[in-house]
């Protein structure tokens, strides 16, 4: 019997050599061009509540939300939604561990949603996020933020804000690293046939 | 996890701290809202098999599995095919028939469930709703999310559970779970109702309850279960009370900031006085409403999933 060792996951591995094709300072410059153009299609912060979709997207949303308030010197409600419960997916796998919802204390009723996620591929997570929001409330608006769009749609759903849109082929991967989770910020790409997408 | 929930002891304490802290979320996920539903069990269906009476667990599973939007259908023993002689079998196999994905058994003979889940009569999920004097494991698991919420982590800290241990599922899971939650657990009761071989037990026992009183973080009373009992296990109702009863003078033993438990139906007078039960450290009902969090985790951690 072979004595357990601890190696890392597929995906630490297959993108340990992987070039990044964002850099700290494109995420931070990206994200400072969304908050100026949430609050520029906005006009303003009134009724803004950037909800950040677990895992990654909810640092992202908090370090939005924290440039919105930069900009327009005003504190921006700030939560996260987790779509666990509301994947089309769940029967396909064991049942998973569920992330922290923290919807902010003035609700969603009649405001301007901000969804936030790192990545948008098949459109699925945003779908689920949509269906889960329709239980907490009714939003004025619904727009939608992510880091990377990497294309290859199976719903019709579309971004209103991108950090970077980065065409892959569908046998590549996409991990998107941020400091607080991952200890630092990148976004890299594996090679096709590399594993995990 | 394990398909079936029969016993605390299949949780480990990895599987426990996951229906914890699912619960957890299930409360953020329902509490204050205006739409209390889940869509995550839509489609899948849930059989309440009670052998039993029983208000509380049977209305918690119920709306537990209704709040994740689960098929419910509820089969009593009394007024239906068994209290016209069906077995056992015979109810499973017509269970299985109507396609259960997860059946919620409580009986009156220990180790039912466990036959129901391994004999082969049924493909569906079991979870013990309370099986004669061996085990009500979601009672465990709500009596632990109740004191974590108030005591944060159960490592180290004392949990006194006082009474009928002998007749006591609520008290033979609590032991099992609050143990491989890291929990310190002593029982407390008159010899009588102490189990033969309880000495092999996790835990410490005493026939004296003062004593064990000064260093509880909690204490869990539990009720005295005449319905079970054949003999006399002790001399009256009034003694019991007297010497193993939570009344003002004992409950004024406790730490400051301990809090009190009890599974319920409640015998207010004997087990336990009307002033310590309706105190502000009384969590009884608290109970109840994380008794429909925890069971909303364990339904959808069955079967939520892949099966």
């Amino acid at each position: 019997m072979s004595t357990p060792v601890s190696e890392p996951g597929p995906s630490t591995r297959d993108f340990a050599d992987s070039p990044s094709i964002l850099d700290a300072d494109d995420i931070a410059r990206a994200l400072t061009r969304i908050a100026h153009e949430v609050v520029e299609r906005n006009k303003g912060t009134a009724g803004l509540v950037v909800l950040g979709i677990p895992s990654r997207g909810v640092p992202l949303a908090k370090r939005l939300a924290g440039r919105i308030a930069a900009v327009e010197s005003t504190e921006v409600p700030v939560g996260a939604l987790d779509v666990t419960m509301y994947r089309d997916d769940l029967r396909l796998r064991p049942a998973r561990a569920l992330e922290h919802t923290d919807i902010p204390p003035g609700g969603v009723d009649g405001k301007v949603v901000v969804l936030v996620d790192d990545v948008l591929f098949s459109g699925r997570t945003i779908r689920a996020a949509l269906t889960a929001l329709d239980d907490i409330g009714r939003p004025a608006v619904v727009r939608l933020a992510v880091l990377v769009d990497r294309g290859h749609r199976e719903l019709p759903i579309r971004p209103d804000h991108v950090g970077k849109n980065v065409p892959t082929s569908l046998r590549e991967s996409v991990r998107v690293l941020l400091d607080e989770v991952d200890g630092r910020d990148a976004v890299m790409i594996a090679a096709a046939g590399d594993g995990t997408r | 996890m394990k398909r079936h929930l029969l016993t605390a002891a299949d949780l480990d304490r990895d599987d426990a701290t996951l229906v914890l802290d699912t619960a957890a979320e299930m409360a953020r996920l329902t509490e204050g809202r205006s739409v209390k539903k889940l869509p995550t069990l839509r489609g899948r269906t849930v059989v309440n098999l009670f052998f039993e009476d029983s208000t509380r667990t049977r209305t918690s599973f119920e709306l537990a599995a209704k709040r994740l939007s689960a098929d419910v259908v509820n089969f009593s023993a009394k007024g239906s095919s068994v209290s016209k002689g069906e077995s056992l079998k015979d109810t499973a196999l017509t269970l299985e028939a109507m396609g259960a994905d997860g059946v919620v058994v409580r009986h009156w003979a220990s180790g039912a469930p466990h036959r129901l889940a391994y004999s082969g009569w049924i493909r569906s999920s079991v979870v013990n709703a309370g099986d004669g004097t061996h085990e009500h494991p979601t009672q465990a698991l709500l009596d632990a999310y109740t004191l974590r919420r108030h005591l944060g982590s159960l490592d180290g800290r004392r949990i006194t559970v006082v009474g009928d241990v002998l007749h006591s599922r609520v008290a033979r899971s609590n032991v099992l779970l609050l143990t491989t939650l890291g929990a310190d657990v002593t029982l407390v009761g008159p010899p009588t109702l102490l189990p033969v071989g309880v000495d092999g037990w996790p835990c410490q026992t005493s026939y004296e309850l003062d004593p064990a009183l000064a260093k509880a973080d909690a204490v869990m009373m539990l009720r005295v279960q005449r319905e079970r009992m054949s003999a006399a296990f002790f001399p009256s109702a009034r003694e019991y009370s007297r010497r193993y009863g939570l009344d003002a003078r004992r409950f004024a033993l406790l730490p400051d900031d301990a809090v009190v438990l009890h599974p319920g139906p409640m015998n207010r007078g004997m087990e336990i006085t009307a002033d310590v039960a309706d105190s502000d450290r009384s969590v009884i009902v608290e109970q109840v409403t994380n008794g429909v969090y925890v069971r909303m985790a364990v339904l959808y951690l069955l079967l939520g999933g892949a099966s």
